[in-house]
């Protein structure tokens, strides 16, 4: 696809008989996850310029959020990051919370950490799938599906819903889990474990894999940081920030468990940091399940929240990063304002930096080690 | 290369493993006891009745305003054998646009709407889905059958039944006797008369 104004362009600035040429990715390309569209220049197969080009998905979410009640919100935030819903509903509970100054009882919050933790795992299990197809192995994806199909399950039997939840509520949850639900967790952690011990020893070390993503897309702390990244993709270039340590929500506080951090920022540590980070998100919920104790799971406040004037800024560590929410309330039972701090757009931003004098093959690996999510970059 | 084997010896391993799939028109994965399918409205076998007064709660709250109701009054209440002044008249859901948030059943105040099981309604017009009271009614009868469903707080008493109550309370004054057999009834007039308390 040469487009002639550029080629008009490159035809007077470039040497004789050599012409640059813009290559339309997507926005249907299955590599992008969505609908995502770039627009490459390449210089054969090298990349000399890359344009994303979002959008395609805006559903104006943030201003629907202004015509919503506060319960009626969960419902949408359920759908920025269609991929980890719950971690999505807890920063808007959580930003709720902190505006009417009111605390879900300890029971809730361990429920709503459980499954955030889950969610974190079906997560990143969907991003070795799909990362490994982009690079063309097929397996992973089979074996990954298969394993997040039982977190689904689990969901399933406590929230109603398989992806769509709105489980969350202001001050607790919609209803207690079922009694089987101790054991049933405990069940799946094991066998997740060894799902993911699975995909690590099809993956991680397999030459393939490890020529097309070692050294691919560095990208280094300082300039990770200036970019504004998050989650797996800031820690992988050896910046340990991370909300559930830097600023303990829940119980995030009583859990014992590390931070995997990277040191080259590379395709690759960003692929093995969310292997690592998905067995440390089972030993958190082992100790929260550990920790769980019969009682209430909602507060005492009214059925229609109704936050008192003033603003509120809350963040949580998604599977993508750090997803903020900003609200503006006027003491309304709807907020006046309403802002996402999106993770997928901002560590989105980087992409150019990040391609410019790879191959075109290596956009779909890079593309793919960002793990974006078209539904929450857009909203 | 050897680690390319590891890798095959997991893929081996994965052949020999029981299969997890099901292929679904034939076959269907069961579905859990809280799944939450289309919403339909219960039916009240006691009162021969909807339990939905038509209060338009759920109506109001619903995010994607999917829902439309109308209320009449009961005639069964002006017979005396229903406690619910107000009944529902007409009640429709576009179901191609309800997303199943399940908010509808947190805001009834009466049993009357829940999340049945229902979750295979392909249609080949955009306005199939619409659907009216008496299948709706039926999408809740039968997850009601499906799942032992029970209301939570048992129904208040209907003018017959206070008439009833009353004389046999009087009945039984007017026998003096002591060991005065508290009937069913004549608890449920403790309960204060909820239904059709919005809709007034
Ligand atoms: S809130 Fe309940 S009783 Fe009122 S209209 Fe809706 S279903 Fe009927
Ligand atoms: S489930 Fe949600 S969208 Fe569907 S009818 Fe009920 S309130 Fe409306």
């Amino acid at each position: 696809m040469v487009n002639p104004a550029n080629l008009a362009d490159n035809q007077a600035s470039s040497q004789p008989g050599t012409v640059d040429m813009m290559v339309n990715m997507g926005p249907q390309h299955p590599a992008t996850h969505g609908v995502f569209r770039m627009e490459l220049r390449v210089d054969g197969e090298q990349i000399l310029d890359l344009v994303p080009h979002v959008g395609y998905l805006h559903r104006g979410s943030e201003k629907l959020c202004e015509h919503e009640l506060y319960s009626q919100i969960i419902t949408l935030f359920d759908r920025f990051d269609y991929i980890s819903n719950f971690n999505n509903e807890l920063v808007i509970v959580a930003a709720v919370e902190k505006l009417m100054g009111v605390e879900a009882p300890p029971r809730a919050e361990l429920i709503r950490m459980i499954m955030c933790e889950f969610n974190r795992i079906a997560s990143h299990m969907l991003f070795y799938g799909t990362f490994a197809i982009d690079m063309g192995a097929i397996t992973p994806v089979l074996y990954n599906f298969r394993d997040r199909e039982k977190i689904q399950a689990l969901f399933e039997s406590v929230s109603g819903a398989r992806m769509m939840h709105n489980y969350f509520r202001v001050g607790g949850i919609k209803e207690d889990v079922g009694d089987d639900f101790v054991a049933r967790a405990l069940a799946l952690c094991d066998d997740l474990e060894r799902g993911i011990d699975e995909t690590d020893r099809l993956l991680t070390v397999n030459e393939i894999f490890v020529e097309r993503t070692v050294g691919i897309g560095v990208i280094s702390g300082e300039d990770a940081l200036d970019w504004g990244l998050s989650g797996p993709v800031l820690r992988a270039s050896g910046v340990p920030y991370d909300v559930r340590v830097d600023e303990p929500y829940s119980h995030y506080d009583e859990m014992d468990f590390g931070v995997p951090v990277g040191s080259a920022g590379d395709c690759w540590d960003r692929f093995y940091l969310r292997i690592l980070e998905a067995r440390e998100s089972i030993s958190i919920i082992r100790q929260a399940i550990a920790l769980m104790e019969p009682g209430d799971t909602m507060a005492q406040i009214r059925r229609i929240a109704r936050p008192p004037a003033g603003e509120v800024y809350a963040h949580c560590e998604n599977p993508r990063g750090d997803l903020g929410v900003y609200i503006v309330s006027d003491g309304g039972e709807r907020p006046y304002r309403l802002k996402v701090r999106p993770p997928s757009f901002c560590n989105l931003q980087a992409l150019r930096d990040l391609t410019v004098g790879h191959y075109i093959a290596d956009v779909v690996v890079i593309l793919g080690t960002l793990d974006i999510v078209l539904g929450e970059v857009d909203r | 290369m050897l680690n390319g084997l590891k890798g095959l010896g997991v893929t081996l391993r994965g052949a020999l493993r029981s299969k997890v799939t099901a292929e679904y028109p034939k076959e269907h994965l069961p579905i859990d006891n809280r799944f939450m399918g289309f919403p339909a409205l219960t039916w009240d076998a006691a009162r021969d009745e909807p339990y939905c007064t038509g209060c338009i709660v759920c109506v109001r709250y619903c995010p994607t305003q999917c829902m439309s109701a109308q209320m009449q009054d009961n005639p069964k209440f002006a017979e005396g054998v229903s406690h619910r002044k107000k009944i529902i008249e007409t009640f429709e859901i576009n179901l191609g646009r309800c997303i199943l948030c399940g908010i509808c059943v947190d805001v009834c105040n009466f049993d009357a709407i829940e999340m049945s099981h229902e979750h295979e309604r392909s249609e080949r017009l955009r306005n199939a889905n619409r659907v009216d009271l008496p299948t709706l009614l039926d999408m809740g009868r039968q997850y009601q059958a499906e799942v032992g469903w029970k209301q939570s707080k048992p129904n208040a008493a209907s003018p017959n039944e206070r008439a009833a109550a009353k004389a046999a309370v009087e009945a039984t004054k007017a026998e003096e006797t002591p060991e005065n057999p508290e009937t069913q009834a004549a608890d449920d007039t403790d309960i204060p008369e909820k239904s059709g308390g919005d809709a007034a």
